[in-house]
């Protein structure tokens, strides 16, 4: 059997008396593409925040990588260094260039020094198709361009995880493809990968794994070709219907 | 009497002593103000409740109170409550720091929080500590958005040392009048002491444009 890496063990999140995750049992296992699905308020985005701690699970235990996520502020530090985020609305450091935005983690968190992370950056840019736009700033690149930027900072602090929160919900649809074919590559090369979306032909093509949450559980767990061109059930069947 | 503005070439050097009074305290005062400012601001932006409360109640009191009752108060009252006596020229300062610190520090709290919490997050997620994130990401911007709040707060706080007439300080109102009880060039010498205080605030905002206009804010 292939290697945990993310294992939810009843996990339960409260936003005051709200429970959005309730009691949550899932294991992820490297290599792995998940598709998370399900309708909004079903609670997959709090359950990807929860991975790397920007949300405090209230219930039950999260291990990343080997390491609780209750274990304090230092812990959660080192979860995030093996979990990189991707979020919907890029959040790309306006102040820095392109270049910039990658290579800031590496050098703040991961010591490196300068020169080493402008080549990593470089690098990354090169990687996600934007080398000439190294020393452009965001505003001045499109949406897609600035999601990309956006993968190669996640990359930059070598993740084992990438986590992706609705990476193409922003986007104009012609601007979604150049973000999946990203996301493609990078599933290619064995990246694990947990990914909240929209966009049931990615799920089919380089899923490994679709869940659908409903309620803050998960409702269906399978080969997303399977669930997605037969739902196993009538809430599932009617989201498909909707996002088609 | 007749107007005569000749009258006032005879009180510029005495009027110039005032407005350097006047600027002694806005530049000190403004200075600590800034420091107390900045940090009742960010502990009320990123305090827990205990160091919130601490801040809002700091911030709510003087806010709701003028400052000629804050000047009386620091000058005739806390030496009957603290046996502490202060020279005028100290409390005068100190009404500033503590006056325009109140403000700042909304200023500031305001300038931290309308920045998207989104780069908090994506700050974090690469794995900063939060003073990091704070320190290179959110404060450079927070800062581009501060200046002209804060500009305006320099020039309140600048006009306000003329309230310290009250306790004897020989800023430039105080000068003002003093010239004015002896001569009752009233027109001549009230005149010259609002061009002093134009002059003053002119210039405090053309530096702020001047750096408002090399920073983009973003």
């Amino acid at each position: 059997m292939s290697d945990t890496i993310i294992e939810f063990r009843n996990v339960s999140k409260h936003f005051g008396s709200l429970k959005v995750l309730d009691e949550v049992d899932l294991n992820i296992y490297k290599g792995e593409v998940i598709v998370l699905v399900g309708p909004s308020g079903s609670g997959k985005s709090t359950l990807l925040r929860c991975i790397n701690g920007l949300e405090k699970i209230t219930g039950g235990d999260l291990i990343v990588n080997g390491r609780s996520v209750l274990g304090g502020n230092d812990v959660t530090r080192e979860i995030r260094q093996e979990a990189g985020m991707v979020f919907q609305q890029f959040n790309l450091f306006p102040q820095m260039t392109a270049l910039q935005n990658v290579a800031f983690g590496p050098q703040q968190v991961r010591g490196l020094s300068r020169r080493e992370a402008r080549a990593l950056a470089e690098e990354l840019l090169d990687k996600v198709g934007l080398a000439e736009k190294a020393n452009h700033e965001p505003a001045e690149l499109s949406g897609g361009q600035q999601q990309r930027v956006a993968i190669a900072r996640a990359l930059a602090i070598k993740p084992k995880v990438m986590l992706f929160d609705e990476p193409t919900s922003a986007l104009d649809p012609e601007l979604k493809q150049e973000v999946l074919n990203v996301m493609r590559d990078l599933a290619a090369e064995g990246m694990t990968m947990v990914v909240v979306t929209h966009e049931m032909n990615f799920a089919k093509q380089v899923g490994t794994r679709l869940i659908f949450m409903e309620h803050g559980t998960i409702a269906v767990d399978g080969n997303p070709i399977e669930v997605i061109d037969h739902p196993p059930n009538q809430r599932m069947m009617e989201f498909l219907q909707r996002v088609e | 009497m007749e107007v005569n503005w000749l009258v006032i070439l005879d009180f510029i050097p005495q009027l110039l002593k005032g407005a350097q009074v006047t600027v002694h305290i806005t530049v000190v005062g403004l200075l600590g103000g800034v420091v107390l400012g900045a940090i009742a601001g960010l502990m009320r932006a990123y305090g827990n409740v205990l160091v919130n409360s601490i801040a809002f109640v700091y911030i709510e009191v003087i806010r709701g109170t003028p400052i000629v009752v804050q000047v009386m108060f620091l000058y005739f009252a806390l030496p009957v409550l603290a046996s502490i006596r202060i020279d005028p020229m100290t409390t005068a300062i100190m009404a500033i720091v503590i006056n325009a610190g109140a403000y700042i520090a909304e200023i500031v709290r305001g300038a931290v929080l309308s920045i998207s919490k989104g780069l908090t997050e994506a700050g974090l997620a690469i794995g900063l500590p939060r003073w990091k994130v704070i320190v290179y990401i959110v404060g450079p911007l927070a800062f581009r958005r501060l200046i002209p709040p804060m500009g305006n707060q320099f020039i309140v706080s600048l006009k306000d040392t003329s309230l310290f007439i009250v306790i004897g300080v020989g800023e430039l109102t105080r000068t003002g009048q003093e010239i004015m009880a002896a001569n009752f060039r009233a027109v001549e010498i009230w005149s010259a002491v609002a061009v002093m205080y134009l002059i003053m605030t002119g210039l405090l905002s053309l530096g702020l444009r001047i750096i408002e206009k090399r920073m983009r804010i973003l």
